[in-house]
């Protein structure tokens, strides 16, 4: 009997509850992401990366549909040689950092007005939640109408597709403040501005972050899409481009670059998180 | 600070800190049915004198107005009607002579501990040397040195409450106001606390006003209980406490369980007070205390 409650205890202690003590915490970071769990990712993409060598030279697989990764490799190389690679590259980097970052400056500052004056939001947010859930890319033509096919309509609509995303974030994270905590910063004679820099916009920085994060995937995605549509310039022209020209190991490498540049973005921003929000129990539990 | 202080204290018992004057707090509550608004009164005409260094305590049922007195005299919200004045200063909002301490700790989740306590410092522009010398003052005093660098998070409910104490004290206000600080805590931890807090107070000379709702906290720390009343709020009583200190274990005396007692009849609705429970004389004690006991 007695051992049979114990059994149930620690059983028991194993729930995601029980886990939010700190040692249990430290000891699941460590064997989930620990030297075992770094080699296991690298080999499952090593095999990927074996397979794909592998299907083309056996004729499983059309090698013209699928080059051999040795190949694409190769070519892709010879692309950063030219230079040809970094043409585009550029050009996409300045359309994506003008866009994100273009609809940051005006999304985080309009999104704290906006969850301070919250009759004002009352009235906007159906407006906001419209913007945001029309599907970016079926509003292109209009801002290629407005803007031409230059420049403008792609930066635009990077920034149509970061702003509502962190706009409602930044909103929500404002909005949602403890009130204790404004309170209790009033309580020691804190007002207006210093209270907003130094209780309203630290307290919401966690959902500002997401709303960042979310907005960045959102840019590269619209950023590619855009620059399929009308453009003679950048990464995601140039994956077209070579489509069109059956040069398929050199759009199969445009397609990998942009994975991997996907994914330094995204860990990028998650370490700005962290270190913005090391304060935030959640960064913990919900860390990736 | 010396061996003066006491008697220090005890002569400026008699001066008055806080002199709270008709107040008065009327809300506007829409009608339920239709239009127009109705006056809720939250407080009607409460005047008090607090005096300097003394340690008050609000008591009251909930709905009676007694956390709103204490937003009132943190200057927090308007009042609709009186005036409140600190050293015969009258009060127009908060301001740093006085220290607010909420149930909920309210302590700023992205701060370390240090920080937190040094929150009003940085507020009052305190250069940052002078802010560590005196955040580490407060931090010993409520013995938390060792987790200076700790985050609210990582730290106990009482551990939280002793930062948010220090973060109140660390910023030298003359008064110190605390809305149900212990509330939150297990009865074990609330009892270390006020005992601590007592200490505090006797090393810092601060006049003190405590909202509780629980009678044997507010008889165990106060020299005075102002008990209140709803409907509309209003104070109805003041209480002298004449227990000894320090009262460590003071508590299962049987001059204690009267005191209680006579609160607890206070803060009876008038008529059931009449009817059912007649007043009682220091030789019924003991049988009211065996009569609490069973309910």
């Amino acid at each position: 009997m007695a051992t049979d409650v114990k059994a149930n205890v620690i059983e028991g202690s194993l729930t995601p509850n029980a886990l939010k003590s700190d040692v249990a915490l430290k000891l699941l970071k460590k064997t989930g992401r620990g030297v075992g769990g770094f080699f296991l990712s690298f080999a499952i993409i090593f095999i990927i990366i074996a397979l794909w060598e592998a299907f083309p030279r056996f004729g499983w697989i059309d090698p013209f549909l699928l080059p051999p990764f040795s190949e694409v490799l190769g070519n892709t190389l010879n692309l950063f040689k030219t230079g040809e690679f970094f043409k585009h590259f550029n050009v996409s980097v300045v359309r994506i950092v003008t866009g994100f970052f273009g609809g940051l400056c005006l999304a985080i500052p309009l999104g704290v007005f906006m969850g301070w004056f919250k009759t004002f939001e009352e009235y906007v947010n159906p407006l906001v939640e419209a913007c945001r859930n029309s599907s970016v890319l079926t509003l292109y033509p209009i801002f290629i109408l407005l803007f031409g096919i230059g420049e403008k309509a792609k930066i635009s609509i990077i920034m149509w597709g970061t702003v509502w995303v962190v706009l409602l974030n930044t909103i929500s994270g404002v909005k949602n403040v403890d009130p204790v905590l404004i309170k209790s910063a009033r309580s020691m004679g804190m007002r207006d501005w210093s209270l907003l820099w130094k209780v309203i916009l630290p307290a919401a920085t966690p959902s500002i972050i997401t709303g960042v994060r979310l907005g960045a995937a959102n840019s590269i995605l619209i950023l590619i899409a855009a620059e399929m549509i009308g453009s003679n310039a950048g990464l995601g022209y140039m994956i077209f481009y070579y489509e069109a020209r059956y040069a398929i190991p050199e759009m199969y490498g445009g397609v990998v670059f942009l994975a991997i540049m996907g994914l330094a973005v995204n860990e990028a921003l998650f370490r700005l998180e962290k270190r913005l929000t090391s304060w935030h129990e959640k960064s913990i539990y919900f860390g990736t | 600070m010396d061996s003066t202080t006491d008697s220090a204290t005890n002569a400026a018992r008699q001066t008055t800190k806080i002199e709270v004057r008709d107040i008065q707090k009327i809300y506007r509550v829409k009608k339920e049915n239709g239009g127009g608004y109705d006056d809720f009164v939250v407080l009607k005409d409460v005047n008090l004198d607090v005096y300097a260094g003394e340690f008050l305590t609000l008591v009251g049922p909930s709905g009676c107005g007694k956390s709103t007195m204490l937003d009132l005299l943190a200057g927090l919200i308007p009042n609709s009607g009186g005036e409140i004045r600190i050293d015969g200063r009258v009060i127009t909002g908060p301001a740093m002579d006085r220290g607010f301490v909420m149930q909920a700790y309210a302590l700023f989740p992205w701060l370390t501990v240090q920080a937190n306590v040094e929150f009003g410092l940085t507020i009052k522009k305190v250069p940052k040397t002078e802010r560590r010398a005196i955040s580490g003052h407060y931090l010993e005093l409520v013995g938390l040195t060792n987790f200076a660098n700790r985050y609210p998070h990582e730290l106990s409910g009482g551990m939280k409450q002793r930062v948010a104490i220090a973060r109140a004290l660390a910023f030298d206000p003359e008064v110190l106001l605390m809305d149900e600080p212990f509330a939150a805590l297990d009865a074990q931890t609330r009892e270390t606390l006020q005992d601590e807090l007592l200490e505090l107070w006797e090393k810092t000379g601060k006049t003190i006003v405590f909202v509780t709702h629980a009678i044997d906290e507010a008889v165990y720390l106060a020299d005075r209980i102002a008990v209140m009343g709803t409907n509309p709020g209003r104070i109805t009583e003041l209480v002298n406490i004449k227990l000894n200190r320090p009262r460590q274990g003071s508590r299962g005396s049987a001059e204690f369980g009267w005191i209680r007692h006579k609160i607890w009849q206070y803060l009876q609705p008038e008529e059931a007070v009449k009817e059912n429970f007649p007043v009682v004389g220091a030789a019924d004690v003991a049988e009211v205390i065996d009569s609490q006991a069973t309910l």
